[in-house]
């Protein structure tokens, strides 16, 4: 009936109420973080063109590339199909094809990215050309900033895939960043519904 | 709840989703007209929200599994307590589960409090209250021979029973409770919801102080 000492060391295993891993749990919190700073992104634009904005939106002479940012779009959709890719092939154990599907995916976002930088250098109006130019360039600028660290953190996850890490059982690097990156792509569909289609 | 982002695949079927949503809102605008695309908008967002409010109704709950801890022939039993701890069945029932093994027995008593005191986190009494009905059980567990160590739990007695799972790693839990029709936590569920959460045997005990009887249920 004696008790005995604890054969166990080191601090307890952290408490999990909730259903989700503590990993995935924060990068749930942290998206959830990011939508209210994406809401209030779309509070200021949709303030400045219904409320306070102009009859015609985009006010004239200003027009918007809608057909590049589709294609952009295009691109965009498909990466999320190759980090798919990528991660339903870790789980079958096929290590080829989910060093593949993540090269593709940073290829796509990088040219996601690219296209947006050259958009603005010929979209021909800038920040400073009131409501307009700065709720544009908000909006897309800050989900440009999520493209570009979603970038980096898919670099990463593509290094550690050709170091040899990650197994069928083991690959939560990969689920992270995808959940991420698919985030920033429902992001973008939002940006460019609202800001180039509507 | 639905959460469209706990994984990657559901993340993917979101993003797929969120496509499907837009593209069909833009283009009931674009062809026919604003209000078509805002009656789109809004069929579309209500048929979601009936979707995410059936759905989590049915969502199981993941089963949480405690790590194990002490050495192999150790029995850690933990023991979910208000006020009946130390009916001889319930005694019995701790020495069978630990036969051939070291027992190691830790009691919870929750500090049961009123909705309104635990809202305004104010739980001293209530903690108070369930230290001396802990201490209680202590002494009567102690006066038939197991040395039981005990803690003061969380209101909800389920959550109580899970943050001891963390630190304590039980091989099984006894869930003590008053008969039917006098315990609220049968009321309540809170074995069957236990037994939902906690990946270890839990064997419940049924205890009425009154008749100084008690029936026992086997583990499932």
């Amino acid at each position: 009936m004696a008790v005995h000492a604890e054969a166990h060391h080191g601090p307890p295993v952290a408490n999990q109420s909730s259903r989700v891993d503590a990993p995935t749990l924060g990068m749930l919190l942290f998206i959830a973080s990011e939508v209210m700073l994406f809401g209030s992104f779309f509070t200021i634009y949709f303030f400045a063109r219904v409320v306070a904005g102009p009859a015609e939106w985009p006010p004239p002479p200003f027009h918007l590339p809608v057909f590049v940012a589709g294609v952009n779009t295009a691109i965009l959709v498909t990466s999320s199909f190759t980090m798919h890719w990528s991660l339903q092939a870790i789980k079958r154990g096929n290590r080829a094809g989910m060093q593949a599907g993540l090269v593709l995916t940073v290829a796509l976002g990088l040219t996601f990215l690219l296209t947006q930088i050259r958009e603005y250098s010929r979209v021909g109006f800038s920040p400073q050309d009131g409501a307009f130019g700065s709720t544009f360039y908000g909006l897309t600028g800050l989900h440009g900033a999520h493209v570009f660290v979603g970038l980096t953190i898919l670099t990463f996850t593509t290094i550690r895939a050709f170091r040899g890490h990650f197994t069928p059982t083991e690959h939560r690097g990969v689920e992270i960043s995808g959940i991420y990156w698919h985030f920033v792509d429902v992001m973008w569909i939002v940006v460019y519904t609202t800001v180039y289609i509507l | 709840m639905i959460n469209p982002l706990r994984s990657e695949a559901e993340a993917y079927r979101f993003l797929l989703l969120t496509v499907g949503y837009f593209a069909a809102i833009a283009l009931a605008a674009l062809a026919i007209g604003t209000w078509a695309g805002i009656i789109v908008f809004l069929g579309l967002t209500l048929a979601g929200a009936i979707y995410v409010v059936r759905a989590s109704r049915t969502e199981a709950p993941r089963q949480a599994v405690p790590s194990r801890r002490g050495r192999a022939n150790e029995r850690r039993i933990l023991v979910i307590a208000n006020e009946t701890v130390g009916g001889e069945r319930l005694r019995n029932e701790i020495h069978t589960r630990s036969e051939g093994y070291d027992e190691h027995v830790l009691v919870v008593t929750p500090a049961l409090n009123s909705h309104l005191r635990h809202w305004a986190s104010d739980e001293d009494n209530a903690r108070l209250e369930a230290q001396k009905r802990l201490e209680a059980s202590l002494d009567r567990l102690r006066a038939a021979g197991i040395d039981a160590k005990g803690e003061v739990g969380d209101a909800e007695p389920v959550q109580a029973m899970e943050d001891a799972l963390r630190l304590f790693g039980a091989d099984e839990i006894i869930i003590s409770t008053h008969p039917e029709g006098r315990s609220h936590w049968l009321e309540k569920g809170i074995v069957e919801t236990a037994r939902e959460r906690f990946a270890v045997p839990i064997t419940h005990v049924v205890v009425d102080l009154a008749a100084e009887r008690e029936d026992v249920q086997e583990p499932t």
